[in-house]
C-alpha cells in the first residue's frame, strides 16, 4: 500500500498548527508575519535561479524535439508545422499551445487489455483537471495582487468583478476560489483512487497538491465563514511590499498566519521539487526546438578539437609506396 | 552550441514579474485608511451591531437583512441589547452613515472592493 499520502497529510497538518500555535499561543507574528514570507520569498527567488542557470549551462548539441507529425521534406509531402516544426516561429506556436493550452496532455491515452486486445483508449481528465486547476490558481494570485499594490489597477479590480459575475452570496463568491479546491482535489484523488497511478506516486506527489488545497482552505475559510480584518491584513502585506514590514496593531486571526505559512512553505519549496516544471516548461528540450538536424550542422560544443588525419594527407604522405605496390590513387 | 543568453532574458522577466509589487509602490508606505463617521454616528455611539463584528462581518449581515426582507418579510432587525433597526441598506446604514465616499469607500477603495448594491439601492447625495 502507499502510504505517501498519509506522510504527506500528516506533514501538512503539522505545518499548519505550528503556525496556528506559533501565532495564537508563542506570539509569534513577526516570525509568520514577516521573517518567513521573506525567507521563502527569497529562497523561491535565489533557488529558481539557481536551478534555471544550472540548466542553462548544459549544451545543447543536436535537436531532440518529439515529433508528433510530418517532418518538413521534399516539396510534395505535407509537413505538420508545429507538431514537427522546422522553423522558430513553428517552435513559438508549439510552445504556446504547450504552455497555455497543456497540448501534450490532452493527448494523454489509457492503455487497457480489453479481452484479447490492446486498446488505447482518448482520457481527457488529466488535461481537464490540470486546465481548471492551474488557470485557477492564476487567476487567485492574480487577485490577490490587491494586497500588495496601492492603489490598486484597475484590472485587477475588473477581473475581481468577472471572477464575481454570479453575484452570489456576500462576500461575493469567487468561481475561480472554487475551482482551485476543486481542480487540486480531483488531481489529488486520481492519485489516491486510481491503482496504477497510486502504484507510482511519491509523498513529493500528494505534499504540493495538499499544500495547495491546505492554502485554498484556509483562504476559503477566511473569506467566506471565520472572517478576517482584511484591512489590517493589507496594512501588514503593504508592509511587506514596501519594506517597512510591521505586525498591525489589534492582530489578525491566527488562520491568516496558517495560509501564510503555507505560502512561504510553498515558495521556499517550489526550486527544490517537481513544482520547477513553472521554469521547465520553458526550457524542455523536447518541445522547444526546431527539427531541423538534418538541414541544419549542430556541432557539438564539447567536441575536442581533433587532430584528424584526412584521406588527402594520407594519400600525400604514401603516395610513391601506394604505387609501388600498385594500389589505386586519386593524384597521380 | 548553448541558449544562455536567452535563458537569462526569460530569467530577468521572472524576477521582474515576482517581484512587481516592489517596484509598483516604490517602497512607499501607504497609510491604512480611517473610516470617517458622521455627527449622527458619533451620537448614536453605537453600530447596529459589535464594531469589531461589523467591521469584518457586515456584509454578511447586509446578507441576512436581504434574505430576512425579501424571502420571509421581516423588516425588523433586533441586535444583541434588545435594540431594534429596520432592516435596510439605504435607510439603516445609510442614515447614519450618510458619507457614503468618506466612510464605505475608503475602506472599499483600499481593499479593492467595488459593491454592486449601488445598482440599485440608493445613497445620500453628499454635499462638497
Ligand atoms: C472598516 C472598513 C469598511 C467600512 C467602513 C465598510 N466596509 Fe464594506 N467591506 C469592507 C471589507 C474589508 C470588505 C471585504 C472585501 C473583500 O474581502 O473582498 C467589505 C465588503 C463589503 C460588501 C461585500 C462586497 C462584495 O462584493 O463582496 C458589501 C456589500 C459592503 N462591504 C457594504 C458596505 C457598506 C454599505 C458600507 C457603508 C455603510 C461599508 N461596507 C463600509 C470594509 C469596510
Ligand atoms: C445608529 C447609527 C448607525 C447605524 C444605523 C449603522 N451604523 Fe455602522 N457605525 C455606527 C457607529 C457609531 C460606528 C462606530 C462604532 C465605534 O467606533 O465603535 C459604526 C461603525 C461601523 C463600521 C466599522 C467602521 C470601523 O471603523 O471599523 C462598519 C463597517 C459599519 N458601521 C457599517 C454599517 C452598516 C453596513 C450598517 C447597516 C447594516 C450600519 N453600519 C448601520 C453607527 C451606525
Ligand atoms: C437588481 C437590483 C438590486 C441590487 C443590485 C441589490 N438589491 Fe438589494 N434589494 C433590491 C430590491 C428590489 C429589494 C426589495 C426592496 C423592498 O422590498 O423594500 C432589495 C432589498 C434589500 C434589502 C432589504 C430592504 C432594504 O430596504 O434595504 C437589503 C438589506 C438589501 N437589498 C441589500 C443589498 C445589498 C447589500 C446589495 C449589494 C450586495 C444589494 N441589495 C443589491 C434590489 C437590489
Ligand atoms: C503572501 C501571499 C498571500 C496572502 C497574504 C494571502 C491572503 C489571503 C487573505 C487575507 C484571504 C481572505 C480574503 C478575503 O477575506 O477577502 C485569502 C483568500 C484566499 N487565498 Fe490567499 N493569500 C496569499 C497567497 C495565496 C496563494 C498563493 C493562493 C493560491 C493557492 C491563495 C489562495 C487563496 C484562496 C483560494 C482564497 C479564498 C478567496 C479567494 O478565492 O480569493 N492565497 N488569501
Amino acid at each position: 500500500m502507499n502510504v505517501g499520502y498519509l506522510y504527506s497529510l500528516l506533514a501538512v497538518i503539522v505545518l499548519g498548527l505550528i503556525a496556528y500555535a506559533g501565532v495564537e499561543a508563542a506570539g509569534l507574528q513577526w516570525l509568520f508575519g514577516i521573517l518567513i514570507p521573506y525567507l521563502g520569498l527569497t529562497i523561491f527567488i535565489a533557488g529558481f535561479v539557481y536551478r534555471v542557470m544550472d540548466w542553462a549551462k548544459s549544451a545543447v548539441p543536436f535537436r531532440i524535439p518529439t515529433t508528433c507529425g510530418q517532418q518538413k521534406s521534399l516539396p510534395w509531402f505535407t509537413p505538420n508545422r508545429i507538431d514537427n516544426p522546422a522553423t522558430t516561429l513553428g517552435v513559438i506556436v508549439r510552445m504556446f499551445f504547450e504552455i497555455l493550452l497543456f497540448r501534450s496532455l490532452f493527448r494523454n491515452t489509457r492503455v487497457e487489455i480489453r479481452g484479447e486486445r490492446l486498446s488505447y483508449k482518448w482520457v481527457i481528465w488529466l488535461w481537464l483537471f490540470a486546465l481548471m486547476f492551474h488557470y485557477s490558481f492564476l487567476i487567485v494570485v492574480i487577485r490577490h495582487l490587491r494586497f500588495f499594490l496601492e492603489p490598486v489597477p484597475w484590472v485587477i479590480t475588473l477581473l475581481e468583478k468577472a471572477d464575481g459575475v454570479l453575484q452570489v452570496g456576500l462576500p461575493i463568491l469567487y468561481i475561480s476560489g472554487v475551482t482551485l479546491l476543486l481542480g487540486a482535489t480531483l488531481l489529488l484523488l486520481r492519485r489516491v483512487l486510481i491503482p496504477r497511478i497510486n502504484y507510482i506516486s511519491l509523498a513529493a506527489d500528494y505534499f504540493p497538491l495538499l499544500l495547495i488545497i491546505g492554502i485554498a482552505i484556509t483562504g476559503i475559510m477566511m473569506r467566506y465563514f471565520t472572517k478576517v480584518d482584511v484591512l489590517k491584513v493589507k496594512e501588514l502585506t503593504m508592509g511587506l511590499a514596501t519594506f517597512h514590514p510591521a505586525i498591525p496593531e489589534g492582530g489578525i486571526s491566527g488562520l491568516f498566519y496558517v495560509h501564510l505559512f503555507f505560502v512561504s512553505i510553498l515558495l521556499a519549496y517550489i526550486p527544490f521539487s517537481k513544482l520547477m516544471h513553472m521554469g521547465g516548461v520553458f526550457l524542455s528540450p523536447t518541445r522547444n526546438l526546431a527539427n531541423n538536424n538534418r538541414r541544419i550542422r549542430h556541432i557539438n560544443p564539447w567536441n575536442h578539437p581533433v587532430k584528424v588525419h584526412t584521406y588527402e594527407e594520407y594519400e600525400d604522405e604514401f603516395r610513391e609506396k601506394m604505387i609501388e605496390a600498385g594500389l589505386p590513387v586519386e593524384k597521380e | 552550441m548553448n541558449d544562455r543568453g536567452k535563458i537569462i532574458a526569460g530569467l530577468i522577466i521572472f524576477f521582474a514579474v515576482f517581484t512587481f509589487p516592489f517596484w509598483y509602490n516604490h517602497g512607499a508606505a501607504s497609510s491604512v485608511p480611517e473610516p470617517k463617521l458622521t455627527d449622527k454616528a458619533k451620537a448614536a455611539k453605537t453600530c447596529v451591531a459589535d464594531t469589531q463584528f461589523m467591521r469584518t462581518e457586515h456584509m454578511k449581515l447586509l446578507d441576512a437583512w436581504r434574505d430576512t426582507v425579501v424571502r420571509e418579510g421581516g423588516r425588523v432587525y433586533t441586535n444583541e441589547n434588545g435594540k431594534e433597526f429596520m432592516a435596510s441598506l439605504s435607510n439603516t446604514c445609510m442614515d447614519c452613515h450618510s458619507n457614503k465616499t468618506e466612510f464605505c469607500d475608503r475602506c472599499h477603495n483600499y481593499v479593492s472592493s467595488d459593491p454592486y448594491c449601488w445598482d440599485c439601492h440608493t445613497y445620500p447625495k453628499e454635499e462638497k
